[in-house]
């Protein structure tokens, strides 16, 4: 299990394009398995087989395919940002997410896994959630499909994000407060892997990012790609062209995963994930995962990950809570090592000012999360005059307010 | 003897006895660090073998006494290397065998063939990593096999039984059967669909079976006994330390009655 059983970087890629990846034992490369208490693997087979069995089928493409068209609000729009692209001088597309449903992509991936558990015969669902995005994306998803939810949520998060814990109850959801570790995400994924042991057949785990063990980092990727797929068939209508290059946020990595995937095959689109920099670049004081991180196991997949010298996982920092995460999604891990994909970061204050920027210039308020690839495409755009770029905006800056309050707004009062 | 081996013959060596044997863990440096070695050498003289926690900042499998035995021992800045070091410092070394029980993630930060030195040299007879099912095992199996560590595998009530068979015919040391679905330290009955399932695990297993998970009466232990060749005490052991009471008084009623 180290790097070096890649023999060659291009061939790994060339059996991603071909669907071969994640392999048999849910490897992405060395990166992903299933590194779990044996009480989840009986429970992982079955939802594995589930996959397998159900999520290509046409029935359940169909069933899928109805809730995202006449509930979620898909497709969403591809907006030429106009103004934002004078100012850059690069030509600049938003794949709006923000339009979705709930007001972020989370709910792809929360209906679809809320559709399999119901075939799966599950009898209640648990979720976990950091900034609420996904917590509330799932109470209406469990809603919509009359299934009991409990959302486990850090004490700390629940604070933070006091309304999205309202919109989740409100919902139907029970939130469980979880101050054991960290009292943040993190301990959240703990506590709800660890209601799923008590209870592995009658619960389904619904896992909000493309982390955790095989087949979650597959599943989540599978459900979000509706989001390339539609940006890439936008813009070749839209423009009759190829962009030249693909931006997403990256935390777990579930959007950016969604994003990027319809654009692997297409070698000439050039495709950056943006991850949180924080306010530095110390252990501790940012989530840039694959800029920063060691390969390692947490919340049972190999990938990368902050951690100290003694393997114990770090806490991070972001102004964005949903990119507040110490590891990253394996199949994210792999496209850095092959080189498919570029990761860099962006700060708290390049994210804070890509939110103003795209509400003078767009008329649109950002998730802080979605402000970080953002950033990433100014920064792109200054040395690429003229090129064409999409971003992924994968949610909505309304739940930052109390956050912008405290941070851009604060010296204007 | 192997150090595999010793582990299986100081099981064996206490069901002459007529009783299961205990296997008692605690975590490494809780509550205080500068105890630790005085407290495994009192867990150590009433116990058949010993279990030693490697403290981890995210211990899933674990209830809220091992989540908070783990978090403190972690302050004081416990780590594997030093439990390594203490464990060589040890003398004379205790009879009863010592395991370490660590996620995997400390193990592979510190790197399998190194880890596998340092163990041997430290007494430590094997490894309980509850985050690394079997067939994810050779991330550690092939450096611990070479020195003839034990990795000591886990099933579940929920194990199928091809599994079951594979798991049993891999594990080293003993197999670790955990009595019940959910996290460590919960007070459970011992219904008789448990004792049918520690019985089948046991008609498979070449080694000994201890059962583990929320064992912390005398009688949970008389109702196992007879279905399996040990016992894991953890959480309750965790509990009788943090309350500052001897942890081998305390064995020994468990063990006496």
């Amino acid at each position: 299990m180290t790097l070096s059983s890649i023999t060659e970087p291009t061939d790994a890629l060339a059996d991603l394009l071909a669907g071969r990846l994640p392999d048999a034992r849910g490897r992405f490369g060395p990166f992903g398995g299933r590194y779990v208490p044996e009480t989840l693997i009986p429970a992982l087979e079955r939802l594995e087989e589930g996959v397998r069995e159900h999520l290509r089928s046409p029935s359940f493409q169909q069933e899928l395919a109805a809730q995202l068209t006449s509930w979620v609000g898909r497709p969403t729009a591809l907006t030429f940002a106009g103004r934002l692209s004078e100012r850059w001088g690069a030509r600049v597309w938003l794949k709006r997410e923000d339009l979705a449903h709930t007001g972020a992509h989370k709910i792809n991936n929360a209906i679809g896994q809320a559709l399999l558990a119901r075939r799966l015969g599950a009898q209640r669902i648990v979720a976990e959630t950091g900034a609420g995005q996904h917590g509330v994306a799932s109470a209406a998803a469990c809603a919509r499909l009359g299934l009991p939810c409990t959302v486990y949520m850090g004490s700390i998060d629940m604070r933070r994000q006091a309304p999205n814990v309202d919109r989740m109850r409100l919902l139907g959801a029970t939130v469980v407060a979880v101050s054991a570790g960290d009292a943040t995400l993190r301990a959240a994924i703990d506590e709800a892997l660890r209601d799923w042991v008590s209870d592995p057949f009658g619960t389904y785990y619904l896992l909000g990012s493309a982390v955790g063990p095989h087949p979650y980092p597959y599943l989540v990727r599978e459900l979000q790609a509706v989001i390339g797929r539609e940006a890439r068939a936008q813009f070749l209508e839209q423009t009759g062209a190829l962009p030249e290059a693909v931006i997403a946020c990256v935390g777990g990595g579930s959007n950016s995963i969604g994003m990027f995937h319809a654009f692997l095959p297409e070698r000439e689109v050039e495709i950056i994930g943006v991850e949180a920099g924080g306010r530095g670049e110390a252990l501790g004081d940012n989530a840039a995962t694959v800029s920063y991180g060691r390969p390692g196991v947490l919340h049972g997949t190999y990938s990368l990950l902050l951690q100290d010298a003694d393997g114990q996982v770090q806490e991070t920092h972001s102004v964005s809570a949903g990119l507040d995460y110490s590891g990253v999604g394996p199949e994210h891990a792999f496209l850095a090592h092959v080189g498919r994909v570029r990761y860099e970061s962006a700060g708290d204050a390049q994210a804070l000012e890509a939110v103003r920027a795209l509400c003078e210039a767009e008329g649109i308020l950002p998730a802080l999360e979605s402000a970080h690839a953002i950033a990433g495409a100014k920064r792109w755009a200054a040395s690429h005059p003229g090129g064409s770029v999409i971003v992924c905006l994968s949610g909505r800056g309304d739940k930052d307010m109390p956050t912008l309050q405290q941070t851009l707004l604060k010296d204007e009062k | 003897m192997s150090a595999h081996e010793h582990i299986s013959a100081a099981i064996r060596a206490a069901n002459t006895r007529g009783e299961p044997a205990l296997v008692a863990y605690l975590t490494a440096g809780f509550p205080r660090r500068e105890h630790f070695r005085e407290h495994l050498r009192r867990v150590a003289s009433s116990a058949d073998v010993v279990e030693i926690g490697v403290p981890f900042s995210d211990p899933m499998a674990d209830g809220v006494t091992i989540q908070r035995s783990s978090r403190e021992a972690l302050a004081q800045g416990v780590s594997l290397g030093w439990i390594l070091s203490e464990l060589e410092m040890l003398a004379p070394r205790p009879e009863a065998p010592l395991l370490l029980m660590s996620y995997l993630n400390p193990l592979l930060a510190f790197g399998a063939e190194r880890l596998a030195d340092s163990a041997e040299r430290a007494g430590v007879a094997g490894f309980i990593v509850p985050d690394l099912p079997f067939d994810e095992g050779e991330a550690l199996q092939p450096a611990l096999s070479s020195r003839g560590l034990a990795l000591v595998q886990m099933v579940t009530p929920v194990t199928q039984p091809q599994r079951l068979e594979q798991i049993c015919a891999a594990s080293q040391g003993f197999v670790y059967a955990v009595t019940m679905t959910g996290t460590t330290g919960k007070n459970v009955a011992v219904p008789r669909e448990v004792t049918g399932y520690l019985d089948s695990v046991r008609a498979l297993s070449p080694v000994p079976i201890c059962a583990g998970f929320g064992i912390r009466s005398r009688e949970q232990l008389v109702r196992l006994r007879g279905h399996v060749d040990g016992v894991v005490v953890g959480s309750a052991l965790v509990e009788v330390l943090e309350r500052g009471e001897d942890p081998a008084k305390w064995l020994q009623a468990l063990r006496e009655g």
